[in-house]
């Protein structure tokens, strides 16, 4: 997204008139009324996104004997709830699974598709649009079109319920985003930077780790937040690849608990408190990388 | 292809590239630059590509030409399933399932979204990164999670029949166990996720359009909706596209929140295509259906994604 100043850059060029200079002088009454309700409309807006979450966590802290009724203050606040949680759902072995899922995900992602990248958007070479829309093809693609043969091939190599069977299709259908990301990026890098390189006598190994690589941690990072972010709350794979409790991750056995045990509602709002913070926090720390990736429009699966 | 090169600000000059191909091509590649040594960089992830999408694609639509509980033999049975997809009202149901759904997740929050970006001040506002986290707060959280907090919200005596009663409009109806209302009740979670995400797209595409256009159509007498129709509207297309591209196709191959809220019920009234597939292969025996489902939801999106872009790319009229 842009900064206000980027933003303002094409007036500054092209308005050419003082007037069209932000903050040059002070605002006039109906700008102020104009942008007292765009404050107003994002606000209401804000609360709107923010309260389903809101209610969720006032939930996680209600007392034992107080029920879900709409929106309402705990009585006193229980953070047995999330110790319950924790225990009943067996959550730690649920995060544990998330988590080895997500470093290797993340990892393995962001290696092929920086190499892959770097191939499609530095190098030219015979078959390259081919090979190219190969990928892509993976960028449309619903998961849904591969689900079904996946369990049952995965089943006849006795991958289902092993972590090697969620990882490899989940990267491999995280690659064709990453490939087109690490492209773009590969492509607006100068080729004179590239051809430099390579006349000092560097190869196109050392051309990307040296002097490529780290012009393209902007790139990288966006593309690690969101892979991570897709492989923690990924379900419809977890779901269906992984059915045994001792290798499930969050999304899939919190979801499967759900439909069993909708009774204990302050202990199921705890436990999705405690599934979202790792996301949270990649969210919170690496915000506007998360919000570039989202909003290129790309499509995960 | 369908990614919009216009909306990734910081990597820019995309179209530098092809220009660059362009010459390279004519004058031959430069003495001593790698060309072969590109395949190697390919092979691990064109590999796993080929393993775990391109032929798990191949085998769904083999799938789809046979009968198959999972267990015992297929039998092959043509285009048996497709003329199902076709005649069989409950499978034709789902499609129509979708397409309501479209509504709420695309139409409803793209609308809303250009609404506000046309009534609102086109200047940059303040504080404008912390509306941007909490409108993106639903982008970030799993749909299981979103799922536990709306089923609340929907519940007899939840925030919705709250809401209402303030209006009087409390009618104690358990929205998503409703044969009329559980599809919208989803819907409305679908619209909910992407009207942030569209408020901010739009939102600050505006502001990257040219001041100057719009004193000009003020000087030419234009009113609002010409100034809408005719500036904002144009100089936002890549970000529509985008919002299109995300919001319509989610709403086509949605699973997640059908599953976790209603699993398709009450009966089918919310039983859609993402749903159906993995209930058909994982719950009744009907993979070769089920498959067959996932290969016109297939076609589906891709038309759809294609028709996105090439709207984006239109000249302006």
């Amino acid at each position: 997204m842009t900064s206000p100043a980027a933003a303002a850059a094409p007036r500054l060029t092209t308005g050419g008139r003082p007037t069209a200079i932000p903050k040059s002088r002070p605002a006039t009454p109906r700008e102020r009324l104009s942008s007292l309700t765009t404050h107003i409309a994002l606000i209401v807006f804000s609360v709107i996104a923010f309260l389903p979450f809101f209610s969720m966590f006032l939930v996680s802290l209600y007392p034992a004997d107080q029920p879900a009724v709409g929106i309402a203050l705990p009585r006193e606040l229980n953070f047995g709830n999330y110790a319950r949680a924790w225990d009943v759902t067996n959550f730690a072995t649920l995060m544990t699974s998330s988590a080895i899922v997500a470093l290797v995900v993340v990892p393995l992602g962001t290696i092929l598709c920086i190499l892959t990248g770097y191939a499609f958007g530095a190098m030219r070479f015979p078959g390259r649009n081919l090979l190219f829309f190969t990928f892509l093809f993976g960028l449309l693609m619903p998961f849904e079109a591969t689900i079904v043969p996946l369990y049952y091939d995965l089943r006849a190599f006795g991958l289902v319920n092993t972590y090697a069977g969620l990882i490899l299709p989940e990267t491999a259908l995280f690659l064709s985003f990453g490939t087109f990301w690490m492209r773009a990026h590969f492509l607006s890098t100068p080729r004179a930077l590239v051809e430099a390189a390579r006349i000092d006598g560097a190869n196109s190994w050392q051309t990307l780790w040296r002097v490529l690589l780290p012009s393209a941690w902007p790139a990288i990072t966006t593309m690690m937040v969101l892979f991570f972010i897709w492989s923690w709350n990924e379900f419809l794979l977890a779901l269906v690849l992984m059915t045994d409790k001792s290798v499930q991750t969050a999304p899939a056995g919190l979801g499967l608990f759900i439909g069993e045990h909708t009774k204990d509602s302050s202990g199921l709002a705890a436990a999705a408190v405690l599934m979202s913070i790792p996301c949270l926090i990649v969210y919170v720390v690496l915000q506007r990388h998360f919000i570039r990736g989202v909003t290129s429009g790309s499509v995960k699966g | 292809m369908v990614l919009n090169t216009a909306v990734l600000p910081p990597q820019a000059p995309a179209s530098i590239a092809p220009a660059a191909r362009r010459r390279g091509r004519s004058r031959g590649t430069a003495p001593g630059e790698p060309r072969l040594v590109a395949y190697l960089y390919l092979v691990p992830a064109l590999l796993m590509v080929v393993v775990f999408v391109l032929l798990p694609v191949l085998h769904t639509v083999y799938l789809s030409l046979v009968k198959w509980d999972g267990v015992t033999a297929a039998t092959f049975v043509g285009l048996g399933n497709y003329v199902d997809i076709l005649t069989d009202p409950q499978l034709r149901a789902l499609f129509l399932h979708s397409l309501e759904l479209v509504f709420f997740f695309a139409v409803l929050p793209i609308s809303l979204g250009l609404l506000i970006t046309a009534l609102l001040s086109r200047r940059a506002v303040r504080g404008m990164t912390f509306y941007r986290s909490i409108l993106f707060l639903p982008q970030v959280v799993s749909m299981v999670v979103i799922a536990v907090a709306w089923q609340w919200i929907y519940a007899q005596d939840g925030v919705a029949n709250q809401l209402l009663g303030l209006i009087g409009l409390d009618r104690g109806i358990a929205w998503l166990g409703d044969f009329t209302w559980a599809l919208p009740a989803i819907g409305i979670v679908g619209a909910w996720l992407s009207t942030g995400l569209c408020m901010v797209l739009f939102l600050s595409g505006v502001q990257k359009i040219d001041t100057s256009l719009y004193e000009a159509a003020r000087l030419d007498g234009a009113n609002a909706w010409q100034e809408f129709r005719h500036i904002t509207l144009p100089g936002l297309r890549a970000e529509i596209a985008v919002a299109l591209t995300l919001t319509v196709v989610g709403a086509l191959k949605s699973f997640d929140v059908v599953y976790l809220l209603t699993k398709g019920g009450p009966g089918t009234s919310t039983a859609v295509p993402g749903y159906e597939i993995f209930a058909r292969a994982f719950g009744r025996g009907e993979a070769g259906s089920a498959a067959s489902l996932a290969v016109v939801l297939t076609v589906i999106i891709f038309v759809v994604s294609i028709a996105i872009s090439r709207f984006s790319k239109e000249p302006e009229v």
